[in-house]
């Protein structure tokens, strides 16, 4: 396991550690009942057993799709997570219609579906007593794509680790850019990057989680440009989804295609993390590179 | 077979262009009419060529987002080629990205613009099918980035400004390129071109296709062509997702905002360049004379500023990119719903809404 230094942290509230006491309320991204089929081995799981192993398949190691909510409680300190610009959303730039509906009908139905008002969530926290400045995403709200919100939380995020000399963690989660933005959500790939060079000239600490799945315009922004890359086991990980490939080149795709051990193996990914590690791996990092 | 696709089979007319190619056909008959009969036919001939700049101008004065596609795409649309050809001086292409290969698709090298001593980075879509399989049809791999990249340093440490052209349907998506690590090429690109210390000018001359154009459009100035496109996903990808119909591609083109007007009104692209009239392809020399005039214009303004200020104002630039797109505040949530809710009638103002600009 890790070994910990002491952290220093601006933060006042005390942390309190460890995974275990989280209160794991039900959630919706499970089916109804008692139990769950895992889609990496078939069998059939006790839902509460899942649940308490951070949303991960104990008998094949499967990590569930989570939301931002959970993502936040299994990864810092048991209530130290302080949420900014929490209920900002899109202005819908384009008025963008489609089918005889609306984006904005869009957005009311999937903050319904989610709970969520947008597709990430930053805030201050703390993980493992090290202070953080932290960004999820949230991908049961449109996909977790990234539009206008999400490329301003993630500079404000930014902004929040300079002036306050924290590390910044973001978890991608995220179909890519929001097309119902157009060329504003396109447009948030560049200021993304943008904010990380000017973060990265005054040697601020990025650590880019890669989750199930990190896709397109996401990936081919922020996603990639953590000083560390941790992804999560087999997490689909791309700049083109598999359909679109296959749909293009028309020739059957190498196995293992596009997971976190595929980008590994090609040099992408700095290390392949199990949800359960993310937390010690994370403070590791953070004492090996912050004063 | 040999598609040497230079035109449509149609004579290069698009569909919404009848009425021009009535007229051109008017005017080629009144022309061999006059050569076998010896019959003077120019007043008529006169008429109808004025007739027929009426209706082009017509015509392209109105074009919808899905026109503006087809225009953008036409295959005689003048290419990375012609810009090399006609507007830069003793060009020399620069190769490779010194890792893997030589990308096609992207084209590196110096030359002179308007005597601006530049770096010149272009997708080129390639003319004959022969080119147009060399350079993958315009869609670079990451290779291509990365070598736009490597020499973008090197006009950087000479002082050298950047201008680049941007016409891609979209970075390439194959196995080798998400192999290679298209997505981190691109943003390693992204990342670094916000802080390049020479000014960079892109212009979008064609199509604009999502990550794969912005991976070499993070610059101080970005400018459009009239009837170029900007898009973060192909007007057919859109339609396919969104109206799980690939043929609902005008309704999406629509919808997307993807031409120069829109984005211009929209505070997404910083110049609209007028295209002759009939687009580009009706009159290549003019198109490139008019791209010339804007680089040296810019060129001229940005040469000026100095380059801490000029890279802190492209940042703010990117950086207030859709800021304005969000709403804020404790009631963001509720009043987003309450938008919604009024907006409903939205779906009958469609038509109009959505009509031209
Ligand atoms: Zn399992």
């Amino acid at each position: 396991m890790a070994m910990m230094g002491p952290s220093s942290t601006t933060m006042t509230k005390k942390p309190k550690a460890t995974w275990n006491g989280f209160s794991l309320k039900p959630r919706k991204e499970m089916p109804e009942g008692l139990w769950v089929r895992c889609p990496g081995c078939e069998h059939m799981l006790y839902k509460s057993a899942v649940q308490k192993n951070l949303d991960v398949c104990p008998s094949c190691n499967h990590h569930f799709r989570i939301g931002a909510t959970a993502r936040i409680r299994y990864l810092v300190d048991e209530d130290t997570f302080q949420p900014i610009l929490e209920n900002m959303t899109s202005a819908d730039p384009l008025d963008f219609q489609f089918r005889g509906t609306t984006y904005k009908d869009r957005i009311r139905a999937d903050q319904e579906k989610s709970g969520a008002a947008e597709a990430m969530q930053i805030g201050k926290a703390f993980i493992k007593g090290r202070g953080v400045v932290l960004g999820v995403m949230e991908p049961d709200f449109l996909m977790g794509s990234m539009g206008a919100v999400v490329g301003e939380k993630f500079c404000v995020a930014v902004e929040k680790a300079i002036e306050e000399s924290l590390p910044l963690v973001a978890v991608s989660c995220s179909g890519g850019a929001r097309m119902h933005e157009g060329v504003v959500s396109l447009g948030q790939m560049a200021k993304t990057s943008a904010a990380l060079a000017r973060f990265n000239e005054r040697k601020g600490l990025f650590i880019s989680v890669l989750a199930d799945p990190t896709t397109g315009g996401v990936t081919a922004s922020f996603a990639m440009l953590g000083d560390v890359i941790l992804a999560e086991p087999r997490a689909l990980i791309a700049f083109a989804g598999p359909r679109t490939i296959a749909e293009t080149i028309k020739i059957e795709l190498p196995e293992g295609f596009q997971t976190a051990e595929f980008l590994m193996e090609h040099g992408f990914v700095d290390m392949i993390v199990d949800r359960k590690d993310l937390r010690s791996e994370i403070a590791r990092l953070i004492d090996y590179t912050q004063k | 077979m040999a598609r040497e696709n230079n035109r449509p089979t149609n004579g290069g007319y698009l569909d919404f262009e009848q009425k021009v190619a009535d007229f051109e056909r008017q005017v080629e008959e009144l022309r061999k009419l006059s050569a076998k009969k010896g019959i003077d036919y120019s007043v008529e001939i006169r008429r109808i060529e004025k007739d027929r700049i009426i209706e082009l101008k017509r015509v392209y004065s109105n074009l919808t987002a899905w026109q503006t596609v087809q225009v953008a795409r036409h295959p005689q649309r003048p290419l990375l080629r012609d810009y090399l050809n006609l507007m830069v001086k003793d060009f020399r292409e620069l190769h490779g990205d010194r890792l893997f290969g030589d990308d096609r698709a992207i084209i590196t090298g110096i030359g002179q613009i308007a005597r601006n001593k530049v770096l010149i980075v272009g997708q080129d879509k390639g003319k004959t099918t022969k080119e147009k399989i060399v350079c993958n049809f315009g869609c670079p791999n990451p290779e291509g980035y990365r070598k736009a990249l490597a020499k973008m340093r090197f006009a950087e440490k000479y002082g050298l400004p950047v201008v680049t052209l941007i016409d891609t349907p979209g970075a390439y998506p194959g196995v080798g390129a998400e192999e290679r690590g298209q997505a981190q090429a691109i943003a390693v690109n992204l990342s670094e071109m916000s802080r390049l210390r020479v000014p960079v000018i892109s212009i979008c001359i064609g199509e604009g296709g999502s990550g794969g154009a912005l991976g070499i459009a993070v610059g101080d100035r970005l400018a459009m062509l009239e009837f170029s496109y900007y898009s973060v996903i192909s007007p057919e990808g859109c339609a396919a997702i969104l109206w799980r119909d690939g043929s609902r591609a005008p309704d999406a083109a629509e919808a997307l905002k993807l031409t120069s007007r829109d984005l211009y009104r929209l505070g997404l692209v910083d110049a609209i360049i007028p295209e002759p009239v009939g687009g580009a392809h009706r009159n290549v020399h003019d198109t490139v004379y008019n791209v010339e005039t804007y680089v040296a214009k810019t060129l001229a303004q940005l040469q000026h500023v100095p380059i801490d200020e000029l890279v802190e104002s492209r940042y703010q630039k990117w950086r207030s990119l859709g800021s304005k797109a969000t709403l804020q505040g404790p009631l963001a949530v509720e009043r987003a719903s309450r938008i919604a809710t009024t907006s409903r009638p939205a779906a009958a103002k469609r038509d109009t809404s959505t009509a031209r600009v």
